[in-house]
C-alpha cells in the first residue's frame, strides 16, 4: 500500500504547530496504525529527520496509552467498523493511496507535550481525588461474604473496562471528561465495597474534573461513539444522579 | 456567589504541584499558562458550583419553560371557539386565576416573575457553561461528527435567536409595540386574527415555533438525562422518542391556529 500522511508536528507546547505531509510506500494492510508510524519514523531517522513522537505501550488495546485523532475521529473510529484503539486499527481499514490526517488529542485539560503526545495526567488527578475505595486489604475474603447483585456487578464491570485513553475528551465539542469520570463513578457506585464513600467520591471527583479545566457535558454522545471500550452514555446519567444526591449530604459525607 | 460566574478555576491537589501549561491552539503558537488559584472552597462547595450542578439548574428551568409552552399552545386553541371565548380566556389569564386566594390580577405577575427567573437562570447557566466549554475544547484541522444531532449542535446560537424572536413576540402581542395589522385598542382575538391573515406573519411565527421545537428536541432529552433518567439503552431510546414527540406536538399545537386564520377557518 501507498499512503499519504498529514501529521501534526509541534516541537513543544510553546512552539507553533502545523500539519506536515509525508508519503509512505510499502505499507502492508496487516500493519497496525502504530506500525505504520514506526515505519515512517524509521524512514525519517534514515533521512536524518526528527521522528514523530507518539504515545504507545501494550499495543494490545488494553493499556490506554495510545491514541491519536485519525481523519477527524479519535482512534480513527470513522475508518473502523468496530470499537478500537489506535494500536488495534489496521491499515486494511484504509484504501490504497489514502490520505490520512493525524492529530493529537486536543483539549484544554490535555496540554501538548510534543507532536502527537499530550499530557493526560489530569486523569490521574481525577482518580486521586476519589476514584478508589479505602479498605484494609488483608488476605482475600471468602467469595460469598459480600454478595453483589448480577445486574450491578455487570454494570460495574462494563464501566471498569475504561482504560482512560482520553478519546472521550478528544471527541467532545466541550472538551469534557465526563464519560471518563462517569465510568469511574459508576464502576465503584455499583459495588458493595464502593458504598461508604459513594457520595463524597462523586463530589471530589467532579470538583477535580472541573478544576482540571475540562468542560461540561451537553449530552451529545460523541464520546460514547468513539469509546474503544464502549462505555455507555448512561454512565453519565448515573454520575448526575449520584452528584444530585450527594449535594443533599454534608461536607465529607 | 462570585465563583459561580468565574468560569474554570484551577486548583491542584496536594502533592501534585503546578501544571506547566495548557494546550496551545494550532496556528497561533500561544500557550495559556494555567494560574493555580488558592484553594478557598471546600469540596462540597466546589461540587455545588460544578458544571453538573449548573446543568441541573439549566435542566429544571428548561423543563418549567417547556411545561409553560405546552399550556400556551393548548390555550391558543381557544380561538377555534370564537371571539367571546378567546377574549374571555385572555381576560381570565390576567385577572381571575387563583382568585380569591390572591387578589385579582396578582397571579399573572407572580407567574411572569417566575418565567423571567426561569429564563434568566437558563441563560445564565448556559453562558457560564459555554465559556467553560470554549476554554476546554480543542480546535482540530479536521473534525468528524459522529453522534450529534442538528438540534444538539444549534443549542447555543438557536437559543440566542430564540430570545430575539421571543422579545419580538412579546413586543407584538403583550406590549403592543409592534402593531402588525391591528391597533393598540384591538381585542386579543382581533390582534391575532388581523396578524395571521398576513402570510409573512404566519411564516415568521412558524420560524419562531420551529426554532423552539428544534431547541427542545435536544433540550428535553438532555434535561432528562442531566436529571438522571437515562438509565439504560431502552431508556435512552424512550427519552429521544419523547423529545421528538413533544417537539412535534408543540409545533402542530402552535401552528394550527395561525394556519386556520390564514386560510379563513377562523375569522
Amino acid at each position: 500500500m501507498k499512503i499519504t500522511l498529514n501529521i501534526w508536528r509541534q516541537a513543544n507546547a510553546k512552539a507553533e504547530g502545523r500539519l506536515e505531509r509525508y508519503m509512505l510506500d510499502g505499507v502492508s494492510e496487516d500493519m497496525s496504525f502504530l506500525e505504520t508510524l514506526d515505519l515512517l519514523n524509521e524512514q525519517l531517522t534514515a533521512e536524518n529527520q526528527e521522528p514523530v513522537a507518539f504515545d504507545h505501550d501494550c499495543r494490545e488495546g488494553i493499556c490506554g496509552m495510545c491514541g491519536v485523532v485519525i481523519n477527524g475521529a479519535p482512534h480513527g473510529r470513522y475508518s473502523s467498523s468496530v470499537p478500537t484503539t489506535t494500536c488495534q486499527l489496521h491499515m486494511r481499514s484504509f484504501a490504497d493511496g489514502a490520505e490520512i490526517t493525524v492529530e493529537p488529542w486536543r483539549a484544554g485539560g490535555f496540554p501538548l507535550i510534543k507532536d502527537l503526545v499530550v499530557d493526560r495526567s489530569a486523569f490521574d488527578r481525577i482518580i486521586q481525588a476519589g476514584g478508589f475505595i479505602s479498605v484494609n486489604t488483608g488476605s482475600a475474603p471468602e467469595a460469598h461474604a459480600t454478595p453483589a447483585p448480577k445486574l450491578e456487578a455487570d454494570r460495574a464491570f462494563d464501566n471498569a473496562t475504561c482504560i482512560g485513553c482520553g478519546a472521550c475528551v478528544a471527541a467532545c465539542p466541550n472538551g469534557s471528561a465526563m464519560l471518563f469520570t462517569a465510568a469511574k463513578i459508576t464502576h465503584l457506585a455499583m459495588l458493595p465495597q464502593g458504598q461508604p464513600e459513594r457520595y463524597s467520591r462523586v463530589k471530589s471527583m467532579i470538583a477535580q474534573h472541573d478544576a482540571e479545566g475540562f468542560g461540561g457535558c451537553t449530552n451529545i454522545g460523541e464520546c460514547a461513539s468513539v469509546c474503544p471500550k464502549q462505555i455507555p452514555l448512561e454512565s453519565i446519567a448515573q454520575l448526575n444522579r449520584d452528584l444530585m444526591k450527594s449535594l443533599f449530604r454534608r461536607e465529607g459525607k | 456567589m462570585r465563583d459561580l460566574w468565574s468560569g474554570p478555576v484551577h486548583y491542584t491537589i496536594q502533592g501534585v504541584g503546578v501544571r506547566a501549561g495548557r494546550w496551545s491552539s494550532p496556528g497561533h503558537g500561544q500557550v495559556k499558562v494555567t494560574p493555580v488559584a488558592t484553594q478557598t472552597l471546600t469540596v462540597h462547595q466546589r461540587a455545588a458550583r460544578s458544571t453538573v450542578a449548573l446543568k441541573v439548574l439549566m435542566a429544571v428551568t428548561g423543563i418549567f419553560l417547556i411545561l409553560f409552552l405546552l399550556m400556551h399552545a393548548w390555550g391558543n386553541l381557544k380561538a377555534f371557539f370564537g371571539p367571546e371565548a378567546y377574549d374571555h380566556y385572555a381576560e381570565w389569564l390576567k385577572s381571575d386565576i387563583l382568585y380569591p386566594l390572591v387578589p385579582k390580577g396578582w397571579f399573572i405577575w407572580i407567574f411572569r416573575v417566575f418565567l423571567v427567573a426561569c429564563i434568566v437562570g437558563h441563560m445564565a447557566s448556559a453562558y457560564v457553561l459555554t465559556l467553560r466549554s470554549r476554554a476546554a475544547r480543542g480546535s482540530y484541522q479536521r473534525k468528524d461528527r459522529r453522534a450529534q444531532t442538528f438540534s444538539a449542535r444549534t443549542m447555543r446560537w438557536g437559543g440566542i435567536i430564540l430570545l430575539m424572536l421571543l422579545l419580538f413576540h412579546l413586543g407584538q402581542f403583550t406590549l403592543k409595540w409592534f402593531l402588525t395589522g391591528f391597533t393598540a385598542s384591538s381585542t386579543p382575538y382581533e390582534s391575532v386574527v388581523l396578524t395571521f391573515q398576513q402570510w409573512y406573519m404566519v411564516l415568521l411565527y412558524a420560524l419562531f415555533v420551529g426554532t423552539v421545537c428544534i431547541h427542545i428536541r435536544h433540550g428535553i432529552w438532555s434535561a432528562l438525562t442531566t436529571l438522571g433518567a437515562n438509565t439504560s439503552r431502552v431508556a435512552r431510546r424512550n427519552l429521544n422518542v419523547t423529545a421528538i414527540a413533544v417537539s412535534a406536538l408543540l409545533f402542530v399545537g402552535f401552528m394550527v391556529m395561525p394556519v386556520a386564520v390564514l386560510f379563513g377557518g377562523i375569522k
